[in-house]
């Protein structure tokens, strides 16, 4: 491997690894902070990649917008599925067994999957990359990077930089840090006048919301597909499980190392990489058990 | 209500059987021939759906057309959903002979599942005609008497372009392929054929099944400067990979070829990224074939919706099962005669007419076809009455 091969190799690897933290950082919220085992975060990422996809012509003849006031109003949409849904079901979950909530978050995936199947079908769809970023950059003399996956390297920068801010610096972080991991924290931050319920709810709704984002922004190179939203959700776990449970920080870089491990593992170990993730996840278990970056 | 409620389960028991009776009686002695009973064991959920569907509107346009009889028996459907689940496939098939009695069983897309049915099928001797699953094995070393298939063994379209680019003159190959059955399956057959034509695979790449994160093995393909590549992806992999390899720029400069699904039912969502890529198959649009004109049109005609290559492999399961009913007339249990008059006819297939092996995987015409707008245009014939080698196969 010359040198420029394994540079563009390391670029891969960092851009998968901050896709990938994209689409988990929102399981971090929901199954870190609430410790709800949430299922059904693939089908909110399936979502928001539908969304992209069957919201453009509607939105480009109400609005006349571009991709961007698509990604708007599916945020929009996106938060206020996550607030309706946490109201319905999930706050009926916090204080159950990880059973009941696999059981509910699973039929809740095969709800949704039924509902794309009828309102959308079956076919496998592409979408348009915005024209703005559609462009290529060289790279070396054979290979050409497209703009759009750097622009998504961006945007997830920015989530992560957005999310360890809002954590670490405001109030609304102050009160999700201690309202997260067990019943007896709920119960305290409630007896000190917060609305716990409340909080948990905007909690979700942004967990939603990001998986939602992470679906639209990643849909004009992933395509669009039945079953896409399973096949982001274990890794989405590996993720969160190596991060350490409710840890931003331990996303990020749980998410990095995942990116390089399966990038050069596809290359060097053609073999094995299938399992390599997996392996390193136990590794990381055996040495920390809690994860790298165990918050609380 | 309470005083009642007792009772209940064994009151609803006894309606279900009056109700069971009464519809059974007249089945039972309004006709003389008994109904040939068709299992049809199809995806009805799931990625392979829509797969399903077109197998299904095959076989049953075909039944129409014949009047809804063969060799005078009436066809009664059973339908199974098998959910392209592999675990449920030898439970599922097994429901269909045991408790259903049916005749005979189509099925199904999915070669895991394709291959637990040829098992039972096997062991228990019932008739079973593939409509998809591409599984080497089935018409290899699994094969018997009584298994068909009226598609394509993985290793066809593969070798049929590996002729092709051979022919071109291309000296080396990059494959590119999901790590399982079939994508293994189709590179052997395309390296067979590649290399005996003079050129060399410098490299096999693969990656897990079902994931979709290319660019790893795009820069490793960029890296090797190969003169083509060759892939087996189908569905959204294939959509993926495609506008992948065209972003990475490497469509300008090292030509992409596959198996057939890599550009089939995608067209749409690949856009102009797929436009040019040349793909073999059994079939393909604008096909100069007169029976496939009569097909296309009474298929749409039917179901309101344009064929594809799944409905004409569903149109010739049920036109192979009719061959070999009309030389039993209708008696299911002379197998040997059944199989010799399959192996001994012509399907007049809308692909264009085929015979089946040995091992009964159709001896077809492979197309050569480019991607030309929203369509697969059949340019010329990429390899002519390609048989699959049915490697194990001793029947």
């Amino acid at each position: 491997m010359g040198l420029a091969t394994f540079l563009i190799q390391c670029l891969n690897s960092l851009q998968y690894g901050l896709l990938l933290f994209l689409v988990a950082s929102g399981l971090t919220l929901i199954f870190g902070i609430m410790g709800v085992i949430n299922l059904a975060h693939g089908s909110f990422y399936m979502i928001g990649a539908y969304m992209a996809f069957a919201l453009s012509p509607i939105v480009a003849s109400t609005f006349g917008g571009s991709f961007f006031t698509v990604l708007t109003v599916g945020l929009v949409l996106a938060v206020l599925l996550g607030y309706v849904l946490e109201w319905a079901f999930y706050s009926y979950l916090y204080e159950r067994e990880h059973l009941q909530q696999v059981l509910m978050t699973y039929g809740l995936i095969l709800v949704f999957e039924e509902l794309r199947s009828l309102l959308v079908g079956d076919d496998v769809h592409g979408v348009k990359v915005p024209d703005l970023l559609a462009g290529l950059l060289p790279l070396g003399e054979l290979m050409t990077y497209p703009v759009y996956r750097l622009f998504i390297s961006a945007v997830c920068i920015a989530l992560a930089l957005g999310m360890l801010f809002v954590f670490t610096r405001t109030r609304l972080g102050m009160m999700i840090r201690a309202g997260s991991t067990g019943t007896a924290q709920r119960e305290m931050v409630q007896s000190l006048g917060i609305d716990i319920k409340f909080l948990y709810r905007v909690v979700f709704a942004a967990g939603v919301a990001i998986a939602a984002l992470a679906g639209m922004v990643a849909a004009p190179v992933s395509s669009v597909y039945p079953g896409m939203g399973s096949s982001v959700l274990i890794i989405c776990f590996v993720v969160v499980v190596i991060g350490g449970i409710g840890s931003i920080r331990g996303a990020l870089v749980a998410a990095l190392l995942i990116g390089f491990v399966d990038t050069f593992g596809k290359v060097l170990m053609p073999q094995v990489a299938g399992v390599l993730v997996y392996v390193l996840m136990a590794l990381i278990l055996l040495w920390k058990p809690d994860g790298l970056f165990k918050a609380g | 209500m309470n005083l009642l409620r007792p009772n209940a389960p064994a009151t609803a028991f006894a309606a279900a059987m009056a109700a069971l009776a009464i519809a059974a009686t007249p089945a039972a002695f309004a006709q003389s021939a008994p109904k040939l009973k068709v299992g049809l064991m199809l995806p009805a959920t799931g990625t392979f759906a829509a797969l399903g569907t077109a197998i299904e509107n095959g076989f049953k346009l075909y039944v129409s057309e014949q009047g809804g009889k063969l060799s005078g028996r009436e066809i009664e459907f059973v339908k199974v959903d098998d959910e392209s689940e592999p675990s449920k496939a030898t439970d599922n098939i097994n429901k269909l002979i045991k408790r259903d009695n049916v005749d005979v069983v189509i099925g199904s897309v999915h070669s895991g599942v394709a291959m637990a049915m040829a098992k039972v099928a096997k062991d228990t001797g019932t008739l079973l005609i593939v409509p998809n699953a591409g599984a080497d094995a089935v018409t290899g070393a699994m094969c018997a008497p009584n298994i068909f298939r009226s598609s394509f063994s993985n290793w066809q379209p593969g070798y049929a372009m590996g002729e092709v680019m051979a022919k071109k003159g291309i000296k080396t190959a990059v494959s590119i392929t999901w790590k399982y059955a079939a994508g293994d399956e189709s590179v052997k057959g395309f390296k067979d054929g590649f290399e005996k034509g003079g050129g060399k695979v410098v490299k096999e790449l693969s990656l897990p099944f079902p994931g979709v994160e290319f660019q790893a093995l795009l820069t490793e393909i960029a890296a090797t400067k190969p003169d083509a590549v060759y892939t087996f992806f189908a569905g959204g992999g294939a959509v993926k990979f495609v506008k992948d390899y065209a972003a990475a720029g490497l469509k300008k400069t090292i030509p992409l070829y596959g198996a057939g699904f890599l550009t089939d039912g995608t067209l749409e969502a690949q856009g102009a990224d797929a436009d040019g890529i040349l793909t073999a198959l059994h079939y393909g649009d604008s096909l100069t074939v007169p029976r496939d004109a009569s097909f296309r049109l009474s298929y749409a005609k039917t179901y309101k919706l344009q064929p594809d290559v799944y409905a004409v492999q569903g149109y010739d399961a049920a036109q192979m099962l009719a061959v070999g009913l009309a030389a039993v007339k209708g008696d299911l249990s002379k197998k040997a005669e059944f199989a010799a008059a399959v192996e001994k006819t012509k399907i007049d297939s809308p692909r264009g007419p085929f015979m089946v092996s040995k091992a009964h995987n159709p001896v077809q015409d492979f197309y050569l076809r480019q991607v030309v707008g929203k369509e697969n245009k059949v340019i010329g014939i990429a390899s002519k009455a390609l048989a699959d080698p049915s490697r194990g196969c001793k029947a």
